[in-house]
């Protein structure tokens, strides 16, 4: 096995893409990243390492801007997402150019995933390291679309995903909760998500919400210790709910 | 250099395609310099050859019920009349229409390669492709052979997400969006009708008379215009052709000849 994984045009002898799956470790190792669909906003939230004391954090923005309605975020290695980021906000400005409409987020998704596909299949290059979530809102219809891609090249949109460490355990706290939120609700559903294994507090996390009218804001530090605190003080009621009944007999 | 046949080839590229790894923007389509001393004096002469040609009357409006769209039927080289039978209205799919006038050849080609990726675009996107990026294709192909020799003077019309559109696209890159248009030689005298009886408000057969009436005066006066008068209509459910009526005929309806009395009748002279 281990001569199929240098140049990654070879498939093995049982049908895997070796360098394909590497990618997908190196995903694995990258921080957490979570987008939550709601009806009218749409979330992501990324794990973030503390910041060395003397680094600029605002110049380690992690959920970045495609588009003015379309954001990506990303698990993984940190530079190839710079260089993908950069050939889809050229895609984004000549979409607009050439059709006068801005992309819709399955096209600009499409792209992304036709991009890292493109990278598995040619010679003497590696598959990019990371998987995305892209949000945002379609242009005329206005309905709101979570996608995801990863370094094989394929995509599909969902209503709440994870990626990077630990996804699987988010994705199940996901599964177990999620349901049709609205506006705050939807923040403090991805939060809570990321909350299953990320310490708590602001500094640890950065959210960043969409909504349609008004586009991506960064939600600010204070603002994500007060949504923690609440959520906090909701579990410590939920505890005491459980444990009261059962005093009770 | 090639020719841009991309709307023609299969999408599966074969095995050296040098392109793989790069932006994805297309190259610029071009195609193989003749072999002249003086090029830019061959260009200038290809140009002035073509230039006449656009000997048509060809119009369209948006009105409240959709896009209007007419032209007349006469092919001509020079003073000869090669056909009173030509589509100048060409279907490029079932809600969009292309108008004819400049070179045949280059419109009825350039508008099936614009058909081509318009049902591209609409299988990978899954939703219609809008007359403002139909019209843009168009017009940046046209830009990109711009000074080679293309004569092309097209409107597109069609009906998209946001309602009624039309585009005048021509050869030289320019693209213009609008409410009425009339293009070829015949245009000034159609313009005069349409202008003058234009209302926004206007019923379906009211518009489609009003088209029929300004193909008819335009082929009246100028040469190079006649045929037949075709009118399609384009509404939200796709375009329609209402009628096509030879302008001879439309004449004698607008201008019935009146019976004058006899005053003198001839009689047949007795076989000597």
């Amino acid at each position: 096995m281990a001569r199929y994984d240098r140049a990654i045009t070879v498939f093995s002898p049982d049908g895997h893409l070796f360098q394909v799956e590497y990618a997908l470790e190196a995903v694995r190792k990258g921080n957490a990243a979570v987008g939550v669909r709601g009806t009218d906003t749409i979330v992501l939230g990324v794990e973030k390492k503390s910041t060395a004391k003397l680094q600029d954090s605002r110049s380690v923005r992690k959920i970045v801007n495609l588009d003015d309605h379309i954001a990506l975020a990303c698990a993984g290695l940190k530079a190839d997402a710079r260089v993908l980021v950069n050939r889809a906000r050229i895609e984004c400005q000549s979409h607009r150019l050439t059709v006068e409409d801005p992309v819709t987020v399955e096209y600009i998704t499409r792209y992304i995933a036709g991009l890292q596909q493109k990278y598995t299949q040619s010679g003497g290059v590696r598959p990019f390291g990371l998987s995305t979530l892209i949000i945002g809102f379609d242009p005329y219809s206005g309905a709101p679309s979570l996608y995801q891609t990863d370094p094989s090249g394929t995509f599909s949109a969902w209503k709440a995903n994870a990626t990077g460490r630990n996804s699987n355990s988010i994705r199940e706290f996901l599964e177990k909760n999620y349901k049709e939120t609205s506006g705050q609700e939807t923040v403090k559903l991805a939060i809570r998500a990321l909350l299953e294994v990320v310490e708590s507090g602001g500094k640890n996390i950065e959210v960043a919400v969409m909504t349609k009218e008004q586009g991506l804001r960064q939600l600010e530090e204070a603002e994500i210790d007060a949504i923690v605190a609440e959520i906090d003080a909701e579990k410590a009621a939920a505890e005491a709910a459980k444990k009261a009944p059962s005093k009770e007999t | 250099m090639k020719l841009d046949t991309s709307g023609l080839e299969s999408t599966a590229p074969f095995f050296g395609s040098s392109h793989e790894l790069n932006d994805g923007f297309s190259a610029v389509p071009s195609f193989e310099i003749p072999d002249t001393i003086d090029f830019d004096g061959f260009q200038k002469e290809a140009v002035q050859m073509v230039k006449p040609a656009k000997g048509t009357t060809t119009l369209a409006f948006i009105f409240k019920e959709g896009v209007m769209v007419a032209a007349d039927s006469r092919a001509s080289m020079g003073g000869y009349i090669s056909s009173q039978s030509v589509k100048k209205i060409i279907e490029i799919n079932p809600y969009m229409l292309g108008t004819m006038a400049g070179g045949a050849a280059d419109c009825q080609f350039w508008h099936r390669n614009l058909g081509i990726k318009c049902r591209l675009h609409e299988l990978a996107n899954k939703s219609r492709i809008s007359v403002t990026g139909a019209s843009k294709l168009l017009a940046n192909i046209l830009f990109s052979y711009r000074g080679m020799g293309l004569s092309v003077g097209t409107m597109i019309a069609g009906w998209d997400e946001t309602g009624p559109g039309l585009y005048y696209v021509d050869s030289e890159g320019g693209r213009l969006k609008g409410t009425r248009f009339s293009v070829g030689s015949g245009s000034p005298y159609a313009y005069g009708v349409l202008d003058n009886g234009y209302r926004y408000d206007m019923s379906i057969e009211e518009a489609a008379e009003l088209a029929r009436r300004a193909i008819y005066h335009a082929t009246f006066r100028d040469a190079a215009s006649g045929g037949v008068a075709s009118v399609y209509y384009v509404g939200p459910n796709g375009w329609k052709k209402l009628s096509g009526d030879d302008v001879g005929e439309l004449h004698y309806e607008y201008y019935p000849v009146l019976p004058s009395t006899v005053e003198q009748e001839m009689v047949e002279v007795a076989a000597a």
